[in-house]
This record gives structure tokens, sequence and C-alpha cells, in this order.
């Protein structure tokens, strides 16, 4: 499993990738983010979760540092232990919570990814 | 170009509307609003619905066609307007467009949702639904962008927890004067902080409530306004703007773009600046807001709009510049689609001198309606006509 993120023509990075980059730059590679470790931004416990999400549901923004260009991603923390600086690693998660437990159609995306964990 | 004129506006009571449906709720503030400003169904010309998912909430659409049959203002041409939380200030874009390009003399907007005969869980996953995929299979709610922000901007700025807190309290104590708020009780900062935890640091009190509701505005040319009547209020500037999908990608959590330009383009189509806005209403659906709105739009310096609040600056009777002097989202409640549409009936009222308690000395006055987490902004600036 991959946690890919998208390199533009300008060299910038984001995660998830879009059609077109900052500038309307083209795609030029994806990268794949769970090779790398990242630090925390931000967190949050959430309590309060929507049909088929964990309860409860510790989140963070956190900044990989690929090559000198900086991309930020969100995702699940595997513990509410965390501090803001903290440094994560990328853990794969076959199920970030229940397809069809909640509004969205079910076949419409992919539910595995990547929870993080302190290194 | 000729100005736009507000003759009319009207809010249903806010809160928790057993067995009434989205299509009572926009006929109830519809017939209040024609008879506010006086203008018979027949005249309206073109008719908006700001409402964000009808569909999903209760499973009823076409809500804008429904409501001209049910005010019998066939044959105006209607359009409902979706845009998640800022749909009512997205409404009042349409409609001031439709006047002012020429198209309608005569539009009537009714904003409105009905939202809590779902569980607080269903409702926060509709929200939530509006989110990239890769943000929607982690279980980030809005709230939960509310927590991540809010932390960020406590430690950067090295401002303390009860300043949000003081949002709260200062949005309750005004909503105490508002008889169509959905809550009308004070909440002091002591009981905000030992509320229980919703999206850490932030607490139950620092978060709307889910509502049922809606409100209304009538729009016309400013020379149609005067054959109606010698009081009104003109919208002088008024713009829209987005920010990024994904909320992590944007450069400085702390800076909702959407604010800064929609803000920097109405203040450009009024002629007017931050200092000359007497009254305010920000969308305080989450109390981290009211200080990045008030950021973005220039009202304080950029980490520092906890300070004013500290100072009282935002107080309805004593401050320089009252924010959410109807109570706001928090107290006064956020039926999505309709809330856009409040905060402009309040400036309206305001402006007007019919706030009745709740009044303070004003000429200008600005609303702020925010969708997603900063995804999509209206800003408006209204003024008493001179």
């Amino acid at each position: 499993m991959t946690m890919d993120a998208t390199r533009y023509e300008d060299g910038s990075i984001s995660y998830p990738g879009h059609p077109r980059g900052p500038g309307g730059a083209n795609p030029a590679e994806t990268i794949d983010l769970s090779e790398y470790t990242a630090e925390v931004i931000t967190w949050t416990t959430s309590t309060a979760t929507p049909p088929g999400v964990r309860e409860p549901n510790h989140l963070a923004i956190v900044e990989f540092d690929v090559d000198g260009e900086s991309v930020r991603a969100i995702g699940q923390l595997t513990t509410g232990d965390v501090e803001t600086g903290d440094e994560v690693k990328p853990v794969h998660v076959d199920e970030l919570r229940e397809p069809g437990a909640g509004i969205r159609e079910p076949e419409s995306q992919d539910w595995d990814g990547y929870r993080f964990e302190p290194v | 170009m000729e100005r736009v004129a507000i003759i009319g506006a009207s809010m249903t009571q806010f809160g928790q509307r057993e067995g009434e449906w989205i299509t009572d709720l926009l006929a109830e503030a519809g017939i209040e609003c024609l008879g506010d400003a006086g203008v018979d169904a027949d005249d309206v010309e073109h008719l908006y619905v700001s409402n964000m998912a009808s569909g999903e909430f209760e499973g009823q659409t076409g809500v804008p066609n429904a409501l001209a049959h049910d005010l019998d203002a066939m044959p105006a041409y209607t359009q409902r307007i979706d845009q998640t939380s800022s749909s009512g200030g997205a409404g009042i874009y349409a409609a001031w467009q439709s006047v002012a390009s020429g198209a309608s003399d005569m539009t009537l907007l009714v904003g409105g949702e009905k939202m809590t005969h779902k569980t607080t869980g269903e409702a926060t996953d509709v929200i939530a639904s509006l989110t990239h995929r890769a943000e929607y299979k982690t279980g980030v709610t809005l709230p939960s962008f509310a927590g991540l922000t809010a932390r960020h901007y406590l430690e950067r700025f090295d401002a303390p927890r009860e300043s949000l807190a003081k949002v709260a309290s200062k949005n309750h104590k005004n909503g105490v004067d508002n008889p169509k708020a959905q809550f009308q009780k004070e909440v002091d900062v002591e009981t905000i902080l030992e509320s229980p935890i919703i999206a850490d640091p932030l607490r139950l009190y620092d978060f709307c409530p889910i509502t049922d509701g809606s409100a209304a505005l009538m729009l016309c040319p400013e020379s149609v306004a005067k054959e109606y009547t010698d009081e009104y209020v003109v919208i002088s500037g008024i713009d829209g703007a987005t920010d990024t999908h994904v909320v992590h990608e944007r450069e400085d959590p702390t800076i909702m773009g959407g604010v800064v330009e929609s803000g920097k383009g109405a203040y450009e189509m009024s002629d007017l600046g931050p200092d000359d806005i007497d009254v305010a209403e920000l969308h305080d659906m989450f109390t981290i807001l009211e200080f990045l709105q008030m950021e973005g739009l220039g009202f304080a310096e950029h980490g520092e709009a906890w300070k004013l609040v500290e100072e009282g600056y935002t107080e309805r009777d004593t401050g320089e510049l009252p924010i959410n002097t109807s109570g706001g989202l928090k107290s006064k409640g956020h039926p999505l689609g309709a809330s856009g549409v409040a905060q402009a009936v309040e400036i309206y009222e305001q402006l007007m001198g019919e706030a009745g308690p709740r009044q303070v000395e004003a000429e200008t006055g600005l609303c702020c309606n925010v969708g997603g987490f900063g995804n999509c902004v209206i800003t408006t600036i209204m003024e008493a006509a001179q």
C-alpha cells in the first residue's frame, strides 16, 4: 500500500493530488509519503463522531518534509498521547471507518489508509 | 448601476420545530416577509431558496417550486442555492445579482433547513459529506476541523483558552434578548470551560446547535423600494470567494482566504473599510471562527482578535464593535441554509432601528457567512438608506 501525494511540474507537492496544482501546474509524479516521517502541526480528539467512525477519534494535521518541500496531510492518530511537534510515521489500516455506515456511497471511494503513530 | 434595496425581512422561531418540515418553514418565513415588505406574491419576479441539504435530511427536493406554489407566487422564476453553510449568504448574492442585473424588479430570498429530526451524528455526517474523500474517510467532521484550528491558534498566539469561552458567553448573553433564538439563556465562562469535550480543546459550548428554521429578505431596485417605503436598507457591498476544498492544504491554518477575499471585495464595492462598520454578524458556528473572521475582515490584527474579545471590544452594549447582537449561530441556532439570511435579517433590523432590546447605534453593518470550514464565504455590507 502507498500514501500517494502528487508532485507538480513546479515542484510543489500536495496530498491528496489534484488535476491541477498551484498556478495551474500539471501533475508530474506521485510520491509515497508512507516512506517518510512527519511532524504534528496540530491535533484533536473528537468525542462526537458520525456513524461508522471510532469514538474517540484522534486526528492530526501533520507535515512531511520531502527533500526540502513540505506537504501536509490529515489523518487519524494511533493514540491520543501526542503533542504538537511530535514525530510520527504512517501505519497502514485496512478500514479507517465503516463503509456504508455514513451518508457517502460506499463504492464512491476507498476506505483504507494510514494512521500516524508516534516514532 | 442602481443600488439594491432590502425592503422586508423575516425570521421564524429557530430551534426544534417538531412536525414541521422544510416546505412549512420556508412558507412561514416567506409569507411573513411578503407582509413585512407590503409586496403581493404575484409581484415577486424571482424567488430564491437557500438550502443545503433538504434531499439528504428529509428526502424533499424541488423546494423552490414547492415554495412558489405555497406562496402563490407563480410564475416567478425559482432557483435553489446550495453553498453548504454559506447557502444563505450565497442566496443574498444571487438575489442581489438578479436585481442589480435588471433581471428582476422584485426578488424574494428564503433560506431554511430542517435538521433536528436527525441524530447529532447523522446531521454531522450530512455536513461532513462536503469534505474531500481523503478527509472523509478519516472521520473528520467540521467540529474536528475547529478543534484542530483552535489548538493551533491558541498555541501559536499564546491565547488563553478562556478567550474562546468568552465568545460563547457573549453570544449567549446577546441571545437572551432575541425571542427567536434557539437558546435564550446566559452561560458563564466557567460552565463553558467545564462542559464536555467535543473536539479537544473545544467543548460543548464552543459549538452551535443543530437547528430548524427559516429566514427571508425582499430585495428590489432602490427606485422600486421608494414606491413601497421611505425606510429601507441598501446592500452597498457584497462579494464571495473560495479557499481550498482540502482544509490542511492551506498555507496558514489560521487564515481563511475566502473571508479575506470576500471582505476585500465587499469593502471595495462599498467604498468602506473595517473602521466604518458599526455592527457585525459573524459565522460563529464554532467560537474559533469568530476570531478568524475578525482578523480576516480587518477588525483585528492577525493573531490578536482574542485580545479584543478579552477587552470587551465586541460586547453589544459597551463595545466599540458589537459582534453577533442576534446571539450568533451559537445561541440563535444554525439551520444551515437559513443562517446567512438570518444574519442579514439581524443587520437589517439593527439599521432600521427595529432590534428592540438588542438595538445598537448603527448606520452600517456587515455579515460574513462561512461555508464548509472556510471553503466558501460571502461577505455583505449593508447601510441604512440615506
